[in-house]
């Protein structure tokens, strides 16, 4: 398998155990993967990015741009930032959910994401998830990061199987936590199978 | 063996373990940090780790104990090196006996360094070889064959990562156990180890002499090497060279090589790939290394080969280099077709910016509001330094108006009071940075009878780097628990006659405490005590009742993350608050609780 995932959002949502949880789970496939992820004062507040490039002829360890197979957004913005590195063909998955800059409530900007999320639209195949009431059960918006996996495995785009995803998950997320983020996961699952049949 | 998918630290990490490093020191740095952080889970018996109290002094544990025929590793940002640099210039001239690495970690952006300084020409400048790996699994392999050059020649080495190879995740296969390496113990040889005039004099001609012969070894070293054939070669380094193999391999016959170690610059390898050679283009980032090399080598073999790069305007003079650039300079050199682009996105609309700030909670905050609010309407001079609170510059709270290098911001304010006596000179240090190279500005002052005001912002912790410990948190990287140092004493100890500990977080205390040293000549301490919000558990949540009148007070003077506008009206956000209650101490009806 040759696939470039590249995961992006604002510091702070959880990119970096998304792509850890890809990672591993190709890797434990017998897969050859590589990685990198936004580090320092950048994660501050700030855009963050994941790189995830699996198979034998990935050397670089950034994506090059037009190459992603599959954008996993967690923020419309970012989401749009970022599609420079997708295929003509590819897909983005996307947090409904914007989030405003630090800054913002210092310099009103009126950014909402609806701007966004419309270009991402008339841009490329794309399936926006409204974060909010996915997540609802579960009292926090961090459960997002399984929950955007469920989805892209639902659809049937992540190249890797639910049950290799859940038991990186088993592996890599703690015992406390582990039931929300299944359900989570599950929750992104069924949003994604329904996405596929269309 | 077992597979560990690690990142380009932990695999220098491992890399050394593997090579049975016995003594390991560094100072916590950006993007250098993790590998001393991944050693501390690998403890061994006769393994000494230690985050050194500065890169200097990490330098020099390293390398008495490599005089005595250890293994030694030193780690630091590039920056780091300069700090380093006065033991290794000289330690260049003596050698060593074990096997010495120092890694330099470069950071081409740059993406969180204060300068583009270039390692490898470090290396030249001290006449050292130098390793420059080119992905994660090759710093793997690369640092152990550095450990055998170390001691083959007897030199220390360096190794030069970036920040795209250090921050890279891939898989690599590391030994079920490590053991460490053993030694022979120190033995006297003042004629080896004192450095004198007459004995730097001899190295250096021995030096000189040994230089070309690595140059000669390094040319049938594995990761030196190229393929393919034709008329235009490609010459890469580092990262680079990955980015290169990239775009190249739609195009498998063109030549292309790497240079893993540009100093002393494997001359034989590289005339062998320039056989047939017409044009050259050089991929590199940083400076233009491999590029002079090329130029004196074809100028001393006088041969006809172009070489292309920075010198020549074909490849971007600074920066960071990309997929995308390469694939384009390497486009524009072979006259292939582009990489292709994507999408079209030239309508994209104008996205929001993220700059970096403080935390919402941060002390460091609680700290510069309190200095700004206290100064307010006196000539003031705010000099910062290294640390997250150099974001203490971004508005509103500006309130840092120079930054240069770590611990510069004290000697910095005693240079501004010389030249404007009338104003009041501020500098802020944080705790590690203070222990770094904060303490010898300190007695700068006191001697030369400067007018200054050191706030040290002690948060408990290196916080910028990822919270490693330092010599005042009373915890050391072999895991001891051991007495703290005390910022307090430190500067009683010195001479500071006027020492005021303060909690940033209670205002009106903190503002007295700056108003009160303000006033006094001669050099006053404020230590800001708090700790990090990162290594604190929040107090709680803030309210805002109905009483706001929203004049939005709190979000002009603060700027905090979690101090937000719904609707037009203010509010906190609760995933970002952690009760520290500046807001509330600002607001002028009493509505935050």
């Amino acid at each position: 398998m040759n696939k470039d995932i590249l995961i992006c959002g604002v510091g702070g949502q959880g990119t970096v155990l998304a792509s850890k949880l890809i990672a591993s789970a190709a890797t434990s496939c017998g897969e050859t993967v590589h990685s990198a992820e936004t580090i320092g004062m950048a994660q501050r507040g700030g855009s963050v990015t994941s790189h995830v490039r699996i198979g034998r002829e990935a050397f670089s360890p950034l994506i090059p741009s037009g190459s992603a197979d599959l954008v996993l957004a967690f923020e419309p913005a970012e989401a749009v930032r970022n599609l420079r590195y997708l295929k003509t063909d590819g897909m983005v998955l996307c947090s409904s959910v914007p989030v405003k800059p630090t800054t913002e409530s210092l310099s009103d900007t009126g950014y909402d994401g609806t701007e966004m999320l419309a270009y991402l639209q008339g841009k490329c195949r794309c399936l926006i998830i409204d974060a909010q009431s996915l997540c609802a059960p579960f009292g926090s918006s961090q459960y997002f990061n399984v929950a955007i996996l469920g989805a892209a495995v639902g659809a049937g785009v992540l190249g890797l199987d639910a049950e290799s995803m859940l038991q990186e998950m088993e592996r890599k997320i703690p015992a406390k936590f582990i039931e929300n983020n299944i359900a989570a996961f599950r929750a992104g699952m069924q949003i994604g199978e329904a996405y596929g049949i269309k | 063996m077992k597979r560990e998918y690690v990142m380009g630290n932990g695999a220098i990490a491992l890399g050394a373990l593997a090579a049975g490093v016995n003594v390991v020191s560094g100072y916590p740095g950006t993007p250098s940090s993790e590998i001393i952080e991944t050693i501390s889970k690998y403890p061994q018996q006769g393994l000494h780790l230690e985050w050194s109290v500065n890169e200097k002094a990490a330098m020099e544990v390293a390398a008495s104990a490599a005089y005595a025929g250890a293994r030694t590793l030193v780690t630091m940002k590039q920056v780091g090196l300069n700090v380093a640099s006065d033991p290794l210039m000289s330690l260049a001239y003596v050698g060593v006996k074990g096997g010495m690495v120092i890694v330099a970690a470069d950071d081409p952006g740059p993406i969180s360094s204060q300068t583009e300084q270039d390692t490898r020409m470090f290396a030249q400048y001290c006449r050292i070889p130098v390793f420059d790996p080119s992905s994660p699994e090759e710093a793997y392999r690369m640092i152990q064959d550095a450990f055998v050059y170390s001691e083959k020649y007897h030199t220390p080495v360096l190794f030069r990562p970036t920040t795209r190879i250090c921050h890279a995740y891939a898989s690599i296969e590391v030994p079920e156990q490590f053991g460490v390496h053993t030694y022979e113990g120190f033995v006297k040889d003042s004629g080896r180890w004192v450095i004198f005039p007459r004995l730097s004099y001899a190295n250096h001609a021995m030096i000189e002499k040994r230089n070309p012969q690595i140059g000669k070894d390094f040319s049938s070293y594995a990761p030196n090497h190229f393929t393919g054939k034709g008329p235009k070669a490609v010459f890469a380094s580092g990262v680079s060279y990955a980015y290169a193999k990239e775009y190249l391999k739609q195009y498998p016959d063109i030549r292309l090589c790497q240079i893993a170690t540009p100093h002393p610059f494997p001359e034989q390898l590289a005339l062998a790939c320039l056989e047939g050679v017409e044009e050259v283009l050089c991929i590199e980032e940083l400076s233009p290394y491999v590029e002079t090399q090329l130029l004196q080598l074809i100028g001393a073999h006088q041969l006809s080969v172009r070489v292309y790069g920075k010198l020549t305007g074909h490849a971007a003079s600074s920066g960071e280099n990309s997929a995308d650039s390469v694939a384009q300079a390497l486009s524009g050199f072979l006259g292939t077709a582009p990489a292709d682009a994507g999408l079209d996105l030239s309508d994209m609309p104008a996205l929001p910016l993220r700059p970096p700030v403080l935390c919402a909670g941060c002390p460091h905050r609680a700290s510069f509001y309190a200095v700004k609010k206290a100064m307010q309407g006196k000539k003031s001079y705010f000099c910062g330094d290294i640390g997250c609170y150099t974001l203490g510059n971004a508005m509103p709270l500006d309130m840092v108006d120079t930054c240069l290098c770590m611990g510069a911001g004290i000697t910095m304010a005693q240079g501004l009071h010389w030249v404007d006596p009338q104003a009041s000179c501020f500098a802020f240090v944080g705790d590690s940075t203070f222990f770094a190279s904060g303490m010898t500005g300190v007695v700068n002052a006191l001697y030369n009878e400067a007018d200054m005001t050191l706030c040290v912002l002690d948060n408990s912790t290196t916080a910028m780097t990822g919270h490693q410990p330092h010599p005042g948190t009373g915890r050391n990287m072999m895991g001891n628990v051991v007495d703290k140092i005390s910022i307090e004493n430190t500067l009683a100890g010195m001479g500071v006659k006027k020492i005021l500990t303060v909690d940033p977080l209670n205002l009106d205390a903190a503002v007295t405490a700056v108003q009160e040293c303000a006033a006094e000549p001669g050099v006053k301490a404020i230590i800001f005590q708090s700790p990090c919000i990162a290594i604190s558990k929040p107090t709680g949540k803030m309210q805002i009742s109905e009483k706001c009148i929203q004049c939005k007070k709190c979000i002009r003077e603060t700027g905090c993350p979690a101090l937000i506008t719904i609707d037009g009206k203010v509010s906190i956000d609760e995933s970002l608050c952690t009760g520290c209650g500046l807001c509330s101490q600002i607001c002028p009806v009493g509505a935050i609780q």
